[in-house]
């Protein structure tokens, strides 16, 4: 760690600081307390805006399924639901597919190959959820719904997952767009942490007369192992509050169905879609619990992350960042 | 093994290549003069540009970067020039669990703090929403160029009687200012697309944004209200508005490479 400015922490000039001095570290120090004040803030006003909900249904809000604005009746379990399910799909398919391709990039892509396929990658993040979106509404539904739902359904329409008329909009096609949204922060984050496998663990592997492939399944995924969940975990948090391209392809309707092929809701679509339609003050005080669930959802699942991916980065904290 | 994981790394990146495909095709088919200049046609109109949401993202953008950077960047100086190794640990580990909060959320805890109060959605409330998720963006990349910044250089200013408020502004954070601008740049591309905080602060507008306390046009928000509506017209200006939007956004993400090439920051 590059301390901060050591020398001049016990130095005379400290004290005997003058005026812009003092004022400019306090200015600094007040942008941090900002930055740590803004976390309790969201909490704050998240839990001070749902009281009304809170005190109506308590706990029950979390475990009711009935969503009804007309006779004021609200439950969080339809959203929580979709939310997981969505979450659950993404990481089924962006996590190995991440993985795989981290270790293409670090272990296998020939040299001139690395460059150009991180900056694809890279891009892959910066297109915008909306975007997505659209792509997803005019593009993906479509193929989906005439190619690779059929297919799924002849072949393994046995489980319950794939069972049910085929509408297109559904929780796979949410989860799939999730998947696609996350696959750049999961391949990145493993991608550093593949990277920082030790050069000795592989050499090691091979002097015991494993084979290219050996020593990748051995040395360098079982070293990176614990790594490799935390990026994981990172993916989750990212997935769980993604918003614009799941409300657009997702279908947002608030059952609990076991196909995959029905439509479902998520937290973040549903605040998306009705809260400035909300109008009495109980379904506003609910979308904001839904904002708190979401919310201290993310924040557990975003902490878990960091602490595991900080806890190997060793190094001091911060050398993985988001 | 190697062919497969290959084909991984090519279906990984078999997405981006089929948006930018659709972007293109659709989006180049839609744009000419009048989406550039014109305002919005009432819904089943055919014609009508999309003049007033472009305008309003740079606005917002703008707006946000006023809220973002002083505060971020001041953070970042906190962090790399005066803060204790171990509360800075603590801190960069709110950062990124900050970083995490969905954007949704910043939206809702901004239409409480400013669109309640003030009884209007408006392009302030926009720009907030925006420049609190670009905080915790800018202040890490703040504090990781200005520790790129060589101790000696500090000491030297030091030894020569140098107040610590001119060292820091004038040596270290002049020499990290490349890195610092890339920083604002990558944080400000990733807001430019954002939508879900914009929905009940920004609100949008079809019309020209006579003030910042008005609700205002951004393009994300029209490209979602255009790719979910029924009409065939607005779905073809939805495409050009992404087309649009994606440039905007791959323009800011070259400004980064060439602001981070030259020079060792980054």
């Amino acid at each position: 760690m590059t301390g901060p400015f050591s020398l001049a922490r016990f130095s005379p000039l400290r004290k005997s600081a003058h005026w812009p001095d003092r004022s400019f570290r306090w200015m600094a120090l007040l942008a941090v307390a900002a930055i740590i004040g803004l976390i309790g803030l969201v909490g704050w006003q998240l839990y001070s805006g749902s009281r009304l909900a809170v005190e109506k249904f308590g706990f029950s809000f979390l475990t009711s399924t009935k969503w009804d604005p007309v006779s004021d009746e609200f439950g969080a379990l339809p959203f929580i639901f979709g939310t997981l399910v969505s979450s659950l799909i993404a990481l089924i398919i962006a996590v190995p597919l991440g993985i795989a391709t981290a270790l293409f990039l670090t272990e296998m892509a020939p040299q001139k190959m690395r460059q150009p396929a991180i900056m694809v990658i890279e891009m892959l993040a910066a297109v915008p959820s909306v975007i997505f979106g659209l792509w997803g509404i005019f593009v993906l539904i479509p193929w989906l719904r005439d190619h690779l739902f059929q297919w799924l359904r002849d072949t393994l329409g046995f489980l319950p997952f794939f069972q049910g008329p085929i509408y297109g909009v559904s929780m796979l096609a949410g989860g799939i767009i999730v998947a696609i949204m996350i696959l750049p922060i999961v391949t990145a984050i493993s991608r550093e942490i593949l990277r920082s496998v030790p050069k000795l663990q592989r050499e090691a592997a091979y002097a015991l007369g494993a084979t290219h492939w050996e020593v990748i399944r051995i040395a360098v995924l079982g070293y990176a192992q614990r790594g490799l969940f935390g990026a994981a975990v990172l993916g989750l948090g990212r997935a769980l509050g993604e918003t614009m391209a799941v409300t657009m392809v997702i279908g947002n309707r608030p059952e609990i169905k076991a196909s995959l092929f029905a439509p479902g809701y998520t937290l973040a679509s549903v605040i998306a879609n009705e809260f400035t339609e909300a109008t009495s003050d109980v379904y506003l005080n609910s979308l904001f619990e839904l904002g708190l669930v979401l919310f201290a959802l993310t924040i557990l699942v975003n902490a878990a992350a960091q602490l595991m991916l900080r806890r190997l980065a060793g190094s001091g904290p911060g050398k993985v960042a988001g | 093994m190697r062919v497969v994981l290959g084909l991984c790394a090519l279906l990984a990146a078999a997405p981006l290549f089929c948006v930018l495909y659709f972007l293109v095709r659709e989006g180049a088919s839609a744009l000419d003069w009048n989406f550039f200049t014109q305002l919005p046609k009432p819904a089943g109109e055919p014609g009508g540009g999309m003049a007033p949401a472009i305008v309003g993202t740079l606005t917002l953008l703008a707006l946000a970067t006023v809220v973002g950077v002083p505060v971020g960047v001041m953070g970042g100086v906190y962090l790399a020039e005066y803060g204790h190794p171990r509360a800075n640990g603590w801190i960069r580990f709110a950062a990124d669990v900050l970083n995490g909060v969905p954007s949704i959320v910043w939206g809702m805890v901004v239409y409480t703090l400013l669109v309640v109060p003030l009884k209007s959605f408006s392009a302030y409330a926009g720009g907030v929403a925006l420049g609190l998720i670009m905080i915790p963006l800018v202040m890490r990349t703040t504090d990781e160029v200005l520790a790129l910044v060589p101790q000696s250089y500090r000491e030297a200013a030091l030894a020569l009687g140098i107040p610590r408020w001119k060292i820091i502004t004038v040596i270290v954070m002049k020499t990290a200012l490349r890195g610092i601008v890339t920083g604002v740049l990558v944080a400000l591309a990733r807001v430019a697309g954002e939508t879900a905080p914009l929905l009940f602060t920004a609100l949008g507008n079809n019309f020209w944004n006579q003030s910042l306390a008005e609700p205002i046009a951004a393009l994300p928000l029209q490209i979602f209200t255009y790719a979910i509506s029924p009409y065939d017209d607005w779905h073809r200006q939805a495409w050009a508005g992404a087309l649009v939007l994606m440039l905007m956004i791959l323009v800011l993400n070259l400004a980064v490479r060439l602001f981070a090439r030259t020079k060792t920051v980054r």
